[in-house]
């Protein structure tokens, strides 16, 4: 069924059980996006020491797309430098802007390819990139701060 | 329970005169709370706006005692009337309000258009807000003298095809008859309400019984977003509006992040009720809730 290439058991999974989810208490920076067409919300934690992300945290509420593919994101970037982060985030909106018709490359993008299928349903796109753009926001703050300190 | 097309304009409105803007609150049965109307509507109330059926709950909201509320402080009433108009015959006249305005596209019209109506008095007393061809009397060099309502609020060139295409659409449902469109959607309300409320972990967001209510039934399905409900139905063919609909203070009063709504219409049928009910437990049995 259709719904089935959208609605992968990983991401089923990680919606029921998010990873990082739950605000930690110290941060470099932290944003909240939303998503003004449906009501979506992730607030995010990040911390980066040495160019390393070092921590993220993230609350919110929305579907379960949005809600996945933000934990998943989460243990994406875990520990890795912003720079790596960054590819990894350029090559997950590669693919959901494919429209169906590349798979991901599961040595980058890890549990991230079972969000493709998103990429094949258009309104579904921006719940995906949600907690990703959240992340991109953070990472320039934090960045930002520590230049400035 | 207003949709943010007649929330934010009166934000901006306020913010830009100094007025303050006032809610009458809304009961979880998804009510106008009318026990409020005398103190929330007061001698320093300048206009009363407000909608004539919600489009999240489908409340019908009693226009008659929030004129009477309003007439006397000498207040201005602006009835919204997207989701009325289109759904049961409506007369302004007897209604008593000042202004009424509804849209095209819910009237099976096309989009762009919409219909403004206005006392001729206090329409002669209002400026206009556009400037530019076709609204004037008179031009000189130095001044202008604007043409009589509407045409003065109608500056440059006209939505020809949208006004064509709104008064075929308002023919059409003229001929089919307010009062059977209304007959009609009261017997679907009636069953859309009985059949959807029965299902375990659904809940109804606004009347639950077909009194002052119309055929929008907005529910919440327990541990599934309502984007995730709507994508299952849309796997059925069933078209839903899922979210906050363009009603982001309602949502967060009610403590919920957005629900499904179900629009029923002429074209409808019981079995596009029954249709939904097997989408609504279908989804609850692929997200495992049920």
């Amino acid at each position: 069924m259709e719904l089935d290439s959208l609605y992968q058991e990983v991401i089923l999974d990680h919606y029921k059980r998010p990873q990082h989810k739950g605000l930690s208490e110290t941060k470099d920076a932290q944003v909240h996006h939303v998503n003004p067409s449906c009501g979506d919300e992730v607030t995010l934690n990040l911390s980066v020491d040495g160019g390393i992300v070092s921590d993220i945290s993230w609350d919110g509420v929305g579907c379960s797309i949005s809600q996945a593919s933000t934990s998943i994101m989460t243990e994406l970037v875990m520990g890795k430098s912003v720079a790596d982060a960054y590819k990894i985030l350029d090559n997950f909106s590669q693919l959901m802007a494919s429209k169906g018709t590349m798979k991901g490359d599961e040595n980058i993008l890890e549990d991230a390819v079972a969000l493709a299928g998103v990429s094949k349903f258009p309104a579904r796109v921006k719940c995906a990139l949600l907690g990703w753009m959240a992340f991109k926001d953070a990472s320039v703050q934090a960045i930002d701060g520590s230049e400035k300190a | 329970m207003e949709h943010h097309a007649n929330l934010i304009p009166w934000q901006q409105l306020a913010r830009r005169t100094g007025a303050t803007l006032k809610w009458i609150p809304v009961t979880t049965e998804g009510r106008l709370d009318y026990s409020t109307l005398e103190t929330i509507i007061d001698s320093s109330t300048k206009i009363v706006a407000f909608t004539h059926q919600s489009n999240v709950l489908g409340t019908v909201n009693d226009v008659a005692q929030i004129v009477v509320a309003a007439k006397k402080v000498n207040a201005i009433t602006i009835l919204d009337g997207c989701q009325s108009v289109p759904h049961f015959a409506v007369n302004v006249k007897s209604l008593g309000v000042d202004f009424l305005a509804f849209s095209g596209h819910k009237t099976l019209g096309p989009t762009g258009i919409g219909i403004l109506w206005g006392r001729s008095e206090l329409l002669a007393q209002m400026e206009p807000f556009l400037y530019g061809g076709s609204m004037i009397e008179s031009v000189t060099m130095s001044e202008a003298t604007w043409a009589p309502a509407p045409r003065k609020f109608e500056a440059g060139v006209p939505n020809m095809a949208g006004a064509v295409g709104l008064g075929a659409a308002l023919q059409y449902l003229t001929k089919i008859g307010m009062e059977n469109v209304h007959a009609w959607e009261m017997e679907l309300t009636q069953y859309g309400l009985e059949k959807i409320s029965a299902i375990p972990g659904v809940t109804i967001i606004g009347p639950s019984t077909p009194e002052q209510r119309g055929a929008v039934l907005s529910f919440t399905v327990d541990g599934i977003h309502p984007h995730d409900v709507g994508q299952v139905l849309d796997q059925y063919g069933i078209a839903v509006r899922t979210g906050h609909h363009c009603a982001w203070p309602l949502m967060k009063k009610y403590g919920i992040a957005g629900t499904t709504r179900a629009s029923f219409y002429i074209y409808n049928t019981m079995a596009d009720v029954d249709a939904l009910v097997v989408g609504i437990i279908s989804a609850q049995e692929y997200f495992k809730v049920a």
